[in-house]
């Protein structure tokens, strides 16, 4: 299990090949990256402490709740240009829908539990992103299976 | 107590930290809080965009603050 909130940029392909290394079958990865547009840059700000260990969290409940083999979440914090790499997560387990299932609720919880917040630069000024309720959405539909 | 903002919040209220008076609840806190300035009145104005988290963990605004050391106001959060 491997957590980690940064500044720098990460090399998705060498962590989608340590977990590759695990043993597992299959291995999942997303990568969430700044939109072009109208975005000039986006500045991440987080929560010291708290957010290193809500990830921790968070990640221990994926691995409670599917067999995986490894899970990686990597977040960056900071000033982002529009197509630079905000945050992975990697899945490994030894069948498919663990690994796809793990991510998207890695996914679906760290948008609404992890103390992260984005600030865009646009034309008109700088503007706080507002939460979506589409986000709360998807992540309440994992609470069933509590 | 230590009280910490993060997001507009912060930028409302114009400081990331400060120290809190006693408060028996965080809706006590809240309203102690409003009472200093126009800008921390402006920045808790629609608690409905406002979160809060006790020692680090996410609590509702009727949680006690009883030996608490660290209270965090911040909106909805907005990672991945």
């Amino acid at each position: 299990m491997r957590v980690r909130v940064q500044e720098a940029d990460f090399d998705l392909a060498a962590e989608a090949a340590r977990l590759e290394a695990s043993g597992a079958g299959a291995v999942v990865t997303f990568t969430g990256v700044v939109r072009g547009g109208d975005v000039a840059a986006m500045t991440l700000e987080h929560y010291p402490g708290m957010t290193e260990a809500a990830l921790e969290e968070i990640a221990v409940e994926a691995r409670r709740r599917w067999p995986l083999t490894g899970l990686t979440i990597i977040h960056r914090v900071g000033r982002l240009a529009p197509g630079a790499r905000i945050m992975m997560v990697a899945t490994a387990s030894a069948h498919r829908a663990a690994a796809f299932e793990a991510a998207e609720f890695l996914m679906d919880y760290l948008k609404t539990r992890a103390p992260f917040w984005k600030k865009e630069e646009t034309p008109e000024g700088a503007r706080w992103v507002d939460a979506r309720e589409v986000d709360d959405a998807a992540a309440a539909r994992w609470a069933k299976a509590d | 107590m230590k009280v910490l903002y993060f997001a507009w919040l912060r930028e409302r209220i114009g400081e990331a930290e400060e120290e809190a008076p006693e408060a028996a609840t965080v809706s006590e806190l809240v309203d102690a809080l409003r009472a200093r300035s126009s800008r921390h009145e402006h920045a808790f104005a629609d608690m409905t965009s406002v979160r809060v988290a006790v020692d680090r963990k996410i609590r509702d605004f009727d949680a006690p603050l009883a030996g608490a050391a660290e209270v965090a106001f911040f909106p909805p959060m907005t990672g991945g």
